[in-house]
């Protein structure tokens, strides 16, 4: 700790901060514009000048790093003269625009020169104009108003990761642009918004829609991926205006993804659901709620009574509540079923009746940082997760951390991966148990006893290159976890992965767990919203189709493994009750009632993050039209179905309910041995991914989101010996076909993708025909 | 006269910027020396210190000192850098130098290399002069086959590579940091210091960057002795230094002449002010200094201290002679421009700052000045200087506060009558187009 003096008061500081630094500790403001304590030390707008004894000229504070004894003064008659100096200097360029400008009250600049302008300028030439840039359909450029600081450069090559934008030309001919007819396409892209100190880049969907002082400003928690991400919902006049970040260190820092930010727009979509509608053959007819729940509970009632609970099953997307998960299943195991479940993409539930608890992260969001080696199974890391991705990515940058993968994808995840191997689907788990194997050789360990049979049948002989190579990097870090991804998870043996992540994660003294695929892929085990013993898991439901229904927040074709073959079970069902904030055709198509539930923003409840965090919310506006917070309507519902425990008057008492007291005990990943799958790989097999502007409804139906790069038509990607197997070229139209049907696609080159293997997105209505998300497909030029 | 060339002596040879002409010349003799002694490296330094050489590129800081910063038990590469970027305006010696005497460069820098453990140096050469960069080339090559350079040099056990890369003409490329950083691919823009090169370099690695009169001297320093350069020299100011005069003189061109030598003399080797007119103003050290009024710089002795103490800077030796036929806010208005054009854009006062400058001397010299226009000029540049990253901020005010300084008169007078105190017909004159007579 240093001892030094600011502005004659004395404050102690750690070793190697800056002036900024301890101005901060001593609660001392110094104006800035290029500084922001995420990002690297520019040192270039000169406002945070301060004066520092026997320094002969005024330093920045940013920059400046603090030694012992060092006395600062930051209000001084030099000091402002130095700051009024180059507030001036900011201004004589700048449009002073700010009736038209939405950044206006809520602008640095703006509020700095409050206090540091002067009424006139001195300047009267001519002012400098830059010309406006397309950085695509999220962020807007309003160039003149730009001061230079490079926050959005040092943000996309530091943060993002990738370098999107630079400051070409000197002088005042600077200017900030993207490479030449290029958009920003990151997935964080929106977070230039937050940055930019002045308001030369602003948000493009929320343009001239309001005043930031007429703006209400609420908590909440995002639907959307499983990190939580903290959010401020923007309101006006009882709308959801735009997202801010809520600064959390512990779960998305000062960040929010695009889908977080923007997804927003989908809430005033003209596909919302706004009054219950109840199918007349081939119409729909709105009736009121009374009359929608009565025939709801009849119907189900009556299925119950007929064909025995069992009849009845229950799915519900992963992004619903805990609230509505925890009333989901009571209601279906009220009529006597077990058949609830809300893991829909997953398609392997083998570990179901041996796993010890419910499936996590295995160590906290924030631990990521004090990792050294990390092994990253099965992921699209960069998409699922984008912020998860960005917080590994600051790890490797300041900290070391070595990051290695295993998985048939190897698209550009921004960040350096050391070791990976790039295999089949298929070839998954031998990896894995070659891994182990290796690593216990390396360890001179035995490997478990339950798996040594298994390693002898399936490993046989050595463990490939790349295996060794991921198990020497584990073998020489201190810290190791591993992270099962979604298609680790929606793997045909995804179970088998489990089993085999665990081992490594023994042998190698680290922690493993799953990076999550929706909000409440953590909450929806807690709330009981899976099959119990005698239950039928998602696949089985749509395996052996059952009479009646109940579908929450998820749409048929889209949000499932096999959205052909979901469509089918639940369009030969008696009954469909869709409970849904987004009408969609193909809830349309099998339904028999439509009952408008609100998302997020109007209605109360929980999301239980990927680190086991319990992240309550309230409504930021009233519900749109007649639709009703979902846990409201499965509470009347049990009501009007007779079924005890349905009395909750909040939805905090719902979640204490579900959740009890102490949720850490109840999450493990434990998993005992699953015994082999044996299959047979005649063709090429299929990796697909889900594009992060399709994953759930409510990004599908964000305007926004779905122009920019990320929400592009799917096309068949394969890697170069792939094609030229098939003798086709990359460009090539091909037709795609499955089991269950075919569809035609543009071939593309992409080394990215294991060989023998065709990448094609999922949750698409362009690639629904082709069934399962895991399996094998047939490709031939049209 | 006390004109003893070390660097430009015996270039009146006909392929001067051979290695074999410059070994006639008893070139390379000191790395021998050292490689066959196994000079220590701190005796190196040690005679650097005593040298009293200063830096030539114009900030004029010791050299030896600035070798003792580089940290010696630094594991892994080591980087030497000779700035050849000779972008201010009036300077034209570095380019002289490695057209005729480029071995004289390689040698200094293999010398400082040995000295400081180095194990890679990049010479980076203004853009404009490409012919001398092929030329500067082609000398490496010499110098690698001849083994005085590359892996085991002269058969030790010390090994310097030293590559050519040439810039593409931006001045701030000349400010070490910003070299530094074109140097490794990126845009040339200054880092803020501290980190200081000596630790956080090319690459993060440990740099020293020294201007090519600088490397150029180290031959003659290793050779002669430290003592002996000092004593060419001023307490303080040691060894020879070259003069680019330029401007209103008959013979413009490089002059080497021990420091502390006269400004007359200079002049009078200049061949006086063209055409027998008076001497108005000098610039001293290059377009950045402050300019000098003619019965100041004919008092001066040519060294750091002196020109230093009379209100200016020795700077990298660029002498601008002006006479009275010049307009001094034309003069200041072309000075300004290049200020203007040349900021890197990186920080704020310098960015916006020298443009505003420039646009006020701009609308004065065309007679739209107003009454607080000299005023604004001095706040203006007041406010650019001392608060950049670099020094390219303190350049671009200095001339405007030296020129109405010293020459406010004739500001006002443009300002009141809309005209120029020199009357055009003399301006004419002074700005023909110019024939040496010797020519």
């Amino acid at each position: 700790m240093l001892e030094i003096e600011i502005d004659g008061k004395a404050v102690q500081v750690p070793d190697g901060c800056t002036v900024m630094d301890a101005a901060t500790v001593a609660g001392v403001h110094i104006p800035h514009f290029c500084y922001h304590k995420k990002l690297s030390i520019a040192a270039s707008c000169r406002m945070c000048l301060v004066q520092v004894e026997k320094a002969p000229k005024p330093l920045p504070a940013c920059a400046t790093p603090v030694t012992g004894g060092m006395k600062v003064w930051t209000q001084s008659e030099a000091v402002v003269k130095a700051q009024r100096g180059v507030m001036e200097f900011l201004l004589i360029n700048h449009p002073l625009d700010c009736p038209i400008c939405d950044q206006g009250g809520e602008c640095q600049l703006q509020d700095i020169a409050v206090g540091y302008g002067d009424v006139q300028s001195r300047y009267q030439e001519e002012k400098r104009v830059v010309f406006n840039k397309n950085f695509g359909p999220l962020v807007s450029s309003d160039a003149s108003r730009c001061i230079n600081c490079t926050r959005c450069v040092r943000f996309t090559t530091e943060i993002a990761g990738l370098m999107e934008l630079g400051q070409a030309n000197r002088s005042e001919h600077a200017e900030i642009m993207t490479f030449v007819e290029r958009t920003i396409d990151s997935e964080l892209s929106g977070n230039l918004i937050d940055l930019c100190p002045v308001g030369a880049l602003t948000s493009k969907p929320f343009r001239f829609s309001a005043r930031s002082w007429e703006l209400s400003r609420l908590r909440s928690v995002s639907p959307h991926d499983a990190l939580g991400t903290n959010l401020i919902v923007q309101t006006r006049h009882d709308k959801v205006k735009r997202v801010l970040p809520f600064e959390n260190s512990a779960v998305n820092d000062c960040w929010l993804s695009d889908k977080d930010r923007f997804s927003y727009e989908a809430l005033a979509s003209d596909a919302r659901l706004t009054q219950p509608l109840i199918r007349q053959g081939e119409t729909w007819q709105e009736v009121g709620w009374q009359e929608a729940l009565e025939f709801v509970a009849t119907h189900l009632q009556g299925i119950a009574r007929e064909r025995g609970g069992d009849a009845i099953g229950a799915l519900a997307s992963p992004h619903s509540t805990v609230e509505e998960l925890f009333l989901l299943q009571k209601l279906v195991r009220g009529l006597g079923s077990q058949n609830v479940d809300f893991r829909l993409r997953q398609s392997d539930f083998r570990a179901d009746p041996v796993r010890a608890g419910a499936p996590w992260l295995g160590m906290a969001v924030a631990d990521v940082d004090t990792l050294d080696r990390l092994l990253v199974i099965g992921s699209f890391l960069r998409k699922d997760a984008p912020l998860l991705a960005q917080r590994v990515r600051q790890a490797v940058r300041r900290n070391g951390l070595q990051v290695s993968a295993v998985g048939p994808n190897a698209e550009d995840w921004l960040l350096p991966v050391r070791e990976r191997a790039l295999v089949a689907p298929a070839d998954m788990v031998d990896t894995l148990a070659g891994i182990a194997v290796a690593l216990a050789a390396k360890r001179g360990e035995a490997l478990a006893e339950a798996l040594v049979e298994d390693v002898a049948a399936r490993v046989g002989g050595e463990p490939s290159a790349a295996a060794n190579a991921i198990a020497e990097n584990l073998a020489s870090g201190e810290k190791v976890a591993l992270w099962l991804g979604n298609l680790a998870v929606q793997h045909a043996r995804g179970a088998e992965l489990q089993v085999w992540a665990q081992e490594i994660a023994r042998l190698g003294g680290g922690s493993f767990g799953f990076i999550g695929e929706a909000a409440n892929s953590v909450g929806g085990y807690l709330a009981g919203a899976v099959p119990g013993a005698q239950g039928a898991d998602a696949q089985a439901l749509i395996r052996t189709p059952r009479a009646a229904y109940v579908l929450l927040g998820a749409e048929p074709a889209l949000d499932f493994a096999d959205g052909a073959a979901t469509e089918a079970a639940l369009g030969a069902a008696a009954l469909v009750v869709a409970l849904g904030a987004f009408d969609a055709p193909s809830i349309r198509n099998v339904a028999d009632v439509m009952l408008p539930i609100t998302p997020f923003s109007e209605t109360a409840g929980t999301f239980v993050n990927c680190e086991g965090r319990v992240q309550s919310f309230n409504a930021v506006v009233q519900p749109l039209g007649n639709a009703r917070p979902g846990w409201k309507v499965l509470r009347v519902l049990g009501n009007l179905l007779e079924i005890s425990g349905f009395s909750q008057e909040t939805a905090e008492a719902v979640r204490d309910e579900a959740l009890g007291d102490n949720i850490s005990a109840r999450l493990d990943n434990a998993v005992t041995r699953v015994a082999p799958a044996r299959t047979v790989v005649t063709g090429l097999q299929r990796v697909a991914d889900v594009p992060i502007h399709f994953a759930d409804p409510l990004v599908r139906h964000a305007p926004s989101l779905q122009k920019s790069g990320d929400a592009a038509a799917p096309v068949a990607r394969m890697a170069q010996p792939t094609l030229d197997a098939l003798g086709l070229n990359s460009g090539d139209r091909v037709r795609v076909s499955s089991g269950a049907g075919q569809v035609e696609l543009t071939a593309v080159v992409d080394d990215g993708v294991a060989r023998g293997c065709v990448r094609v997105a999922a949750a698409h209505p362009a690639t629904v025909a082709l069934g399962p998300l895991v399996g094998e497909l047939s490709v031939e030029r049209v | 006269m006390s004109a003893h060339p070390l660097i430009l002596a015996g270039l009146d040879g006909d392929r001067t910027w051979r290695l074999q002409d410059y070994v006639a010349r008893g070139g390379y003799e000191a790395l021998k020396k050292i490689i066959r002694d196994k000079t220590p490296p701190d005796e190196i330094i040690a005679e650097m210190k005593a040298s009293g050489l200063r830096g030539r590129g114009g900030a004029g800081f010791p050299s030896g000192l600035k070798w003792s910063f580089m940290p010696r038990s630094f594991p892994g590469d080591k980087y030497l850098a000779c700035n050849s970027d000779e972008g201010e305006p009036g300077t034209f010696k570095d380019r002289d130098i490695l057209r005729y005497n480029p071995h004289t460069v390689i040698e200094g820098m293999v010398i400082a290399a040995y000295a400081m453990g180095c194990t890679r140096g990049y010479n980076y050469i203004h853009g404009e002069i490409f012919e001398v960069y092929q030329r500067f080339e082609e000398a490496l090559a010499e110098a690698r086959a001849a083994g005085l350079l590359g892996q085991h040099i002269l058969r030790s056990d010390f090994s310097f590579d030293l590559f050519a890369h040439h810039g593409y003409g931006a001045y701030i490329c000349g400010e070490e940091t910003a070299l530094l950083e074109s140097i490794e691919g990126k845009k040339g823009q200054p880092r803020f210091k501290p980190p200081f090169p000596a630790s956080f370099g090319i690459y993060g690695k440990p740099t020293t960057i020294n201007n090519t009169e600088t490397f150029a001297s180290v031959p003659f320093i290793l050779s002669g002795g430290g003592e002996a350069f000092q004593n060419l020299g001023k307490p303080n100011n040691g060894g020879t230094k070259i003069f680019s005069i330029s401007g209103h003189v008959n013979r413009p061109g490089n002059y080497e002449l021990n420091l502390g030598t006269p400004f007359s003399e200079l002049l009078a080797l200049a061949g006086g002010v063209r055409g027998g007119r008076k001497l108005k103003a000098v610039i001293p050290g290059g377009s950045s200094a402050p300019v000098l009024p003619a019965n100041v710089i004919m008092d001066c002795t040519l060294d750091y201290d002196a020109i230093s103490k009379a209100g200016s800077m020795l700077g990298s030796g660029a002498v601008i002679v002006m006479d009275e036929s010049t307009c001094m806010v034309k003069a200041l208005e072309r000075l300004s421009y290049f200020y203007h054009e040349e900021s890197c854009g990186q920080c704020t006062p310098c960015r916006e700052g020298t443009g505003w400058l420039y646009r006020i001397i701009h609308r004065i010299e065309h007679g739209l000045g107003r009454a607080d226009d000299l005023d604004l000029l001095r706040s203006v540049a007041g406010n650019i200087s001392g608060r950049t990253i670099c020094a390219l901020g303190d350049a671009a005010a200095m001339p405007v506060q030296s020129f109405v300084k010293h020459f406010g008169d004739e500001f006002a007078y443009h300002v009141e009558h809309k005209k120029c105190l020199v009357p055009p017909e003399i301006q004419a004159v002074g700005s023909q187009i110019y024939v040496s007579p010797s020519c």
